[in-house]
């Protein structure tokens, strides 16, 4: 077992790349965080106060509460593979070239149980 | 224990179950000509999971292996496990129910369970996967007083989820009895026996794969009811809700949600009316609060955070969660259509003569497709079901037992109560089975106690809690540099009691005085109409009467639960808590006491000024964002 003082974790928080990391990751995180945040509290929002809009038929019977009920899926589903997109393109990445500088342990194994 | 005599214990185990069972079956439920179909599909469920544990109980040495499956589990795995923790009886036939009387609320409400993934994803399930190691505590106690936190924390743990278990045994218990007739102390004692037998011999092995195979037949079976129920519609969205708001059963239901407005509307608005807001939530505040319980408090449940320590790495426990989204958002689609398909082929006041709260939409739209009462196919799929929903409450229960089990042995009895003191490996898996027996024991019995009692309200408490203490401190704890002990403390007391207390001076308890004013109303009401009817009988006009006779048959029912109000709380003029009306309006708590549980973090850290846990901010920020040295966390 690595013994966890051989890590510099001060010199890793200095480092540059792990300054470009938190940075774009934080403003990544939060904004989409904020994002599905607003975007959810509209539907109980909206439900409450703008009934006759929620009431508009657009397709056969179906009007605009359904829709936007079922747009919040796609928001929700859209802003997990936008994070897991761009966490896989880029932040793993980065975080793997930092890791691999300073800690000593190799990456764990991946596997499958039964 | 060796291996060879856990196994054959279990096997003893395993045999009672059916003891317990077998009497049950002599009261009504299914068909009893289709019984042994009940106990077929039943049996052959229970076997598949008892095989499992079988497997994964050989496979148990190590307190990793019992608390995380020893980290053995994959991103798609752990997704379907989630989902298979997540989608309880609440959500699961909760959800659908809702759909089938309500209409457009039900659906609205699925939202903030899919939604609340969204938190989990990007804040919280990276972070604690290369932070934490067993439990919640782990994380508190990273850079803190490892003995005052892991105290709080486990006291949290051990209080939400027992909130969560009990509402899970007492719906559970009330479930079974209805689908398939066995008594109510059997069912939770069934449930128990079952739940105990995954955990206690396979640990989290067994539970996960328990949750899997759960989360796979529940999704199958919703699947091929959507299926039949959607086909003749050439799966076309408007066709199938056009045909829904036709219904005269919809219409009829939603005059009676309306009362006296709905005189002055159409059959076609009235059935319209069904798909628009408005007519389960009546206060928008109720519903926002609601809303930042489980947007929020999802990722302060230690059952689910818990399962982060069963992958390897912080890749695989963002591929669970988007496994986990996808299937619980899809089962949720589907739920749309198991609701809206029940209002319209069983009709709302079929449903609601079989459970009032609505549960039993799902297993009834699935008798109805496959045939109805009397077919074979029919019965099947009402076992089929029935079976799901058992294994739903089981599997559900078993990942709660884990967590509050994991908190007492792991936080509280090595961490605490041996601090500093070594324990052998052996010595961690005892105490963690011993805690798990403890917690079973206790989660039979307070099933038991709390019979008949109104549970609904525990579910929004275990959520409300969660965001408010649990949420608060583990974010905090995370992103935070000047967070320390005294914030997790204070903000865990803090979130707990105003999330408690609020609750026990909402409207959700029962205040006997305003029950007693609503029946004697009723009373005073009925006795002029009742007059008018008697006048309509006399007259002579044969539809009038006609009119009048069913009107008097549905005030002798409505006086009939008058009276019983009345007589049941005669001698009593105050909730539980001695109060004669509600102090706190909201049902939920979440809209004040989550943002106190954050006050009492901020104010806590800052009052109770610690160099260490900021020294260790480096550290801690570092490792959750490169994943370094992941899993060899040893910080108590």
């Amino acid at each position: 077992m690595a013994n966890p003082n051989v890590v510099d974790w001060d010199a890793i928080i200095r480092d540059p790349r792990f300054q470009s990391l938190h940075r774009r990751k934080s403003i990544f995180l939060w904004g989409l965080m904020a994002l599905s945040v607003v975007y959810y509290f509209l539907l109980p929002i909206g439900a409450a106060y703008y009934q006759h809009l929620f009431k508009v038929r657009v397709w056969g019977v179906v009007n605009v509460g359904l829709l936007f009920a079922l747009s919040e899926f796609v928001v929700a589903w859209t802003i997990a593979l936008v994070y897991s997109r761009k966490a896989s393109q880029d932040f793993d990445r980065m975080a793997k070239e930092i890791a691999a500088e300073f800690g000593s342990s190799k990456p764990a194994r991946e596997g499958v149980i039964v | 224990m060796t291996s060879k005599s856990r196994n054959w214990s279990m096997v003893a185990l395993l045999a009672a179950v059916p003891l317990v069972a077998m009497p049950a079956f002599a009261q009504a439920g299914v068909e009893a000509n289709y019984r042994w179909l009940t106990f077929t599909v039943f049996a052959a469920v229970i076997a598949v999971t008892m095989y499992v544990t079988y497997l994964a109980a050989k496979r148990v040495r190590s307190a990793a292996d019992f608390y995380t499956a020893g980290g053995g589990v994959s991103g798609l795995q752990n997704g379907w496990a989630i989902a298979g923790d997540y989608l309880s009886a609440a959500s699961f036939l909760g959800i659908a129910g809702l759909i089938s009387l309500y209409g457009y609320d039900g659906f609205m409400y699925s939202v903030g369970w899919l939604v609340a993934y969204i938190t989990v994803l990007l804040l919280i399930a990276e972070p604690c996967r290369n932070i934490g190691r067993y439990t919640l505590s782990d994380i508190l106690a990273y850079r803190n007083d490892p003995q005052k936190t892991r105290i709080v924390g486990a006291l949290s743990t051990i209080t939400v989820s027992t909130f969560y278990l009990t509402a899970q045994m007492v719906g559970g218990g009330v479930l079974v009895k209805t689908l398939i007739g066995i008594n109510y102390e059997t069912s939770v004692i069934g449930v128990g026996i079952l739940m105990l037998a995954y955990v206690l011999f396979g640990g989290m092995v067994a539970t996960t794969w328990v949750q899997i195979i759960k989360a796979v037949l529940l999704v199958a079976a919703s699947i091929v009811i959507v299926v039949l129920v959607w086909a003749p519609y050439g799966f076309s969205l408007p066709g199938f809700l056009a045909d829904v708001v036709a219904d005269p059963k919809v219409q009829a239901r939603v005059a009676s949600l309306l009362g006296d407005p709905a005189k002055a509307m159409s059959a076609a608005e009235l059935g319209q009316r069904f798909l628009e807001p408005g007519l389960y939530f009546k206060a928008p505040i109720d519903q926002i609060s609601l809303g930042m319980a489980l947007v929020f408090g999802t990722a302060g449940l230690p059952h689910i955070l818990m399962r982060f320590f069963t992958v390897r790495t912080a890749v695989q426990a963002r591929r669970s969660v988007v496994w986990a989204m996808a299937i619980i958002g899809g089962f949720y689609v589907l739920t749309l259509f198991l609701g809206f398909g029940a209002a319209h082929l069983v009709g709302p006041v079929n449903i609601v003569a079989v459970d009032a709260g609505g549960n039993m939409a799902s297993p009834l739209l699935a008798q109805y497709i496959g045939g109805g009462p009397d077919s074979f196919f029919g019965n099947f799929m009402l076992a089929f079901v029935s079976a799901v929903a058992f294994a739903t409450i089981v599997a559900v229960v078993a990942g709660l037992v884990l967590a509050s089990a994991s908190a007492m042995a792991h936080d509280l009895f090595v961490g605490v109560i041996r601090a500093g003191k070594e324990t052998s490996p052996r010595g961690q898996v005892l105490a963690a089975r011993v805690a798990t027996l403890i917690v079973g024991a206790m989660s039979i019995g307070i099933g038991i106690a709390a019979k008949g009692q109104n549970v609904a309200v525990l579910v929004g408490l275990a959520f409300a809690v969660a965001a408010s203490a649990n949420f608060p401190c583990v974010l905090l704890t995370l992103y935070w540099k000047r967070c320390n002990t005294g914030g997790i403390v204070a903000g865990m007391l803090i979130g707990t009691i105003v999330a408690v207390g609020l609750t026990l001076v909402s409207p959700n308890l029962t205040y006997p005085k305003a029950v007693k004013a609503a029946a004697h109303k009723v009373l005073e009401a009925d006795t002029a109409k009742r007059a008018a009817d008697s006048e309509a009988l006399a007259s002579g006009d044969a539809a009038a009467a006609a009119k009048a006779t069913k009107d008097l048959a549905a005030l002798d029912k409505a006086d009939a639960k008058a009276n019983a109000d009345l007589a049941k709380w005669a001698n009593e003029e105050t909730s539980f808590m001695g109060l004669e009306k509600p102090l706190f309006e909201l049902k939920n708590p979440g809209l004040i006491s989550i943002p106190l549980g954050f006050l009492g973090v901020i104010f806590g850290s800052l009052l109770f000024r610690d160099r260490r846990a900021e020294q260790m901010w480096n550290e801690v920020y570092a490792r959750q964002n490169t994943g370094l040295l992941v899993s060899k966390s040893v910080a108590h």
